[in-house]
């Protein structure tokens, strides 16, 4: 089996996000991460290798984390080669910076289809939203753009062979999802703690190989991707101003339910 | 005046609020025109509804074929649907929920309609200049606010609940029923089973008025946030710790990698206040906390805390309340 893990690099979101001049995200110069929530789709790709290993006949699977993103990002993979996957390809352009959700699905899209002129691929996996953007709408423009079914979004992930089953917590409802790889399925944090890597792993991970890619590499013209390209346009960001701290009271026999109340009653709560 | 396209969020053909929420937006930009898809024999009523909104027209896509199937399908016959609008003149926007299925939908129509597409705008206003809506995002936590318009193909914008107050106002509400062709490779991904959530009784998270909220200081035991919660009328939620140990199903999770919610009134209950959680509240309009730790970071962000049990502090604000009540 061959599974491909779309992986990002984020600023750290315990650090002072902000933007640059040209109102892009600032991926430089704020210390940045494998996103947290990627960690779970590593560790999904993990647990379906080990269980195609240890399956009949033991099928080879193949982990490949993909990332496109400035020379940092290639942070993002070694992340991944150290949780357990077993290569790294990094889509680096100067000309992909401040490309929209357009342009970025675009982007791994054609990396995806290289990818798999090799050898097949038969799971894409994401996380369920990046940490920065909170967008989630990659995984069902991958679906869309690579023609491949969309099963998105699970908390729960079962597998038979090619037969995948997953469960998709909805606002109003839980529906069991279900299609044939080869397909798109991106996981919640729900799915299961991530791994954290082993000594052993940090040490191997040095010795996986990690492929850098250009756009040439992967035939995506430049003038497709990019701030210039991009269908949105940022007109102004601004940091809302910090919240100022209210009153606070200690709570004695009683003293701070009663002011709870006369505070919720003068903002006409009650 | 050009057609903006709604898509109605509903269940079983029940009209939910961000519809109107959406509609009352709609107005904004041009002639709001209602997509409802879903079971034929609800559109009548799905109609009386969303036209007290605004809606002008009502485009009803019958889903026997398509609802067993994931997202795909919907963004086939909104595609449909726009480009029949277009052979008149192409919409001003297409306003989308800001929800799991709502954005999928939206992602994968700007690709089938070579469109922008902006999501989890907070507002959406129309431009001074005529160029098209222009979207204001709360993003990194609730800590910048961005203003950003789409350049290219029909504006497509997800929009959060609360993002506006419903207004009424009698549309024509004038039905057309649209026949829509569902590829085959749009049926790939199967519902193979669905089970609705139980009705709690109390306001739906994501759109409440207030929201009370208990986390890791409540040790489980939610009973006197919930008792809290009722006396003021308002939903429940949990932090991440309170649902990662079990105490409450995900769907009550408030935070980066559950609900965002931005009511009136947030009360955080035996909650921190993790960045990831802050994620979730930062913007609701007024922030108050009871927790035992005055060190904890979310007094930082309150407009009123306490310094106190939560257990002890709880339930003798809600006999106040209700003795208050009469």
């Amino acid at each position: 089996m061959n599974i491909v893990i779309c992986v990002k690099y984020v600023p750290d979101a315990t650090a002072d996000r902000h933007f640059e001049a040209d109102n892009t995200v600032d991926r430089v110069g704020v210390p940045g991460l494998l996103s947290e929530l990627d960690e779970y789709a590593v560790e999904q790709a993990l647990q379906l290798k080990e269980k195609n290993a240890a399956g009949e006949g033991g099928e080879e699977t193949t982990v490949t984390a993909l990332t496109v993103g400035p020379a940092e990002a290639a942070n993002a993979i070694k992340k991944a080669l150290q949780m357990g996957a077993d290569k790294g390809v990094h889509v680096v352009d100067d000309a992909i910076a401040g490309s929209d959700y357009l342009a970025t699905s675009q982007v791994l899209a054609a990396a995806i289809k290289k990818i798999g002129e090799e050898s097949p691929v038969d799971v894409v996996l994401c996380g369920m939203a990046s940490t920065d953007a909170t967008g989630s709408v990659i995984p069902a423009m991958l679906a869309e753009r690579l023609d491949l079914p969309q099963v998105t979004l699970g908390s729960v992930i079962e597998s038979q062979g090619k037969e995948f089953r997953i469960k998709r917590d909805g606002d109003t409802s839980t529906e069991v999802i279900g299609a044939t790889a080869p397909l798109v399925l991106s996981v919640t944090d729900q799915s299961g703690e991530a791994r954290y890597p082993s000594f052993k792993g940090i040490m191997a991970a040095k010795k996986k190989p990690l492929e850098t890619w250009s756009l040439s590499d992967i035939g995506v013209d430049a003038g497709e991707v990019g701030l210039d390209a991009a269908w949105t346009l940022v007109e102004d960001t601004e940091q809302r101003p910090p919240r100022t701290q209210g009153e606070i009271v200690t709570d004695e026999d009683g003293s701070g339910a009663k002011a709870l109340v006369e505070f919720l009653a003068s903002k006409k709560f009650i | 005046m050009s057609e903006v396209l709604v898509l109605v969020d509903h269940v079983d053909g029940k009209v939910r609020k961000p519809t109107y929420e959406l509609l009352t937006i709609a107005k904004r930009l041009g002639e709001p025109s209602a997509v409802f898809i879903g079971a034929a024999e609800a559109a009548d009523g799905v109609v009386e509804s969303v036209k007290k909104y605004g809606a002008e027209k009502v485009y009803v896509v019958d889903d026997a074929q398509i609802k067993g199937y994931l997202v795909a399908p919907k963004a086939e016959a909104l595609q449909q649907i726009a480009q029949k609008v277009s052979e008149k003149a192409d919409p001003a926007a297409i306003l989308i929920p800001s929800n799991a299925d709502g954005k999928e939908i939206a992602g994968r129509l700007a690709i089938k309609l070579g469109s922008g597409l902006i999501t989890d705008a907070v507002d959406v206003s129309a431009s001074a200049g005529g160029e098209g809506p222009v979207t204001t995002q709360s993003v990194f936590a609730g800590s910048y606010t961005v203003q950003a318009r789409i350049t290219n193909g029909t504006p497509i914008i997800t929009v959060k609940p609360n993002s506006a107050a419903p207004e009424e106002s009698e549309g024509a509400g004038a039905k057309e029923e649209f026949a829509v062709t569902i590829s085959d490779s749009a049926k790939k991904a199967k519902i193979v089973a669905s089970q609705p959530r139980a009705a709690s009784g109390r306001p739906e998270l994501t759109e409440a008025a207030i929201v009370v909220a208990g986390g890791r200081g409540t040790g489980g035991n939610f009973e006197e946030v919930e008792g809290f919660a009722d006396s003021i009328g308002a939903a429940v939620g949990a932090s991440r710790a309170a649902v990662d140990s079990g105490w409450k199903p995900h769907a009550f999770q408030i935070g980066q990698t559950g609900k965002v919610v931005s009511p009136q009134l947030y009360v955080a209950n035996g909650i921190s206040g993790a960045i990831q959680h802050r994620a979730g509240m930062q913007t609701s309009k007024t922030i108050v906390a009871v927790n035992k730790d005055e060190e904890a970071p979310i007094f930082e962000l309150v407009d009123f805390g306490v310094v106190g049990d939560l257990h002890t502090v709880l339930p003798a604000a809600t006999e106040e309340i209700t003795k208050r009540k009469g």
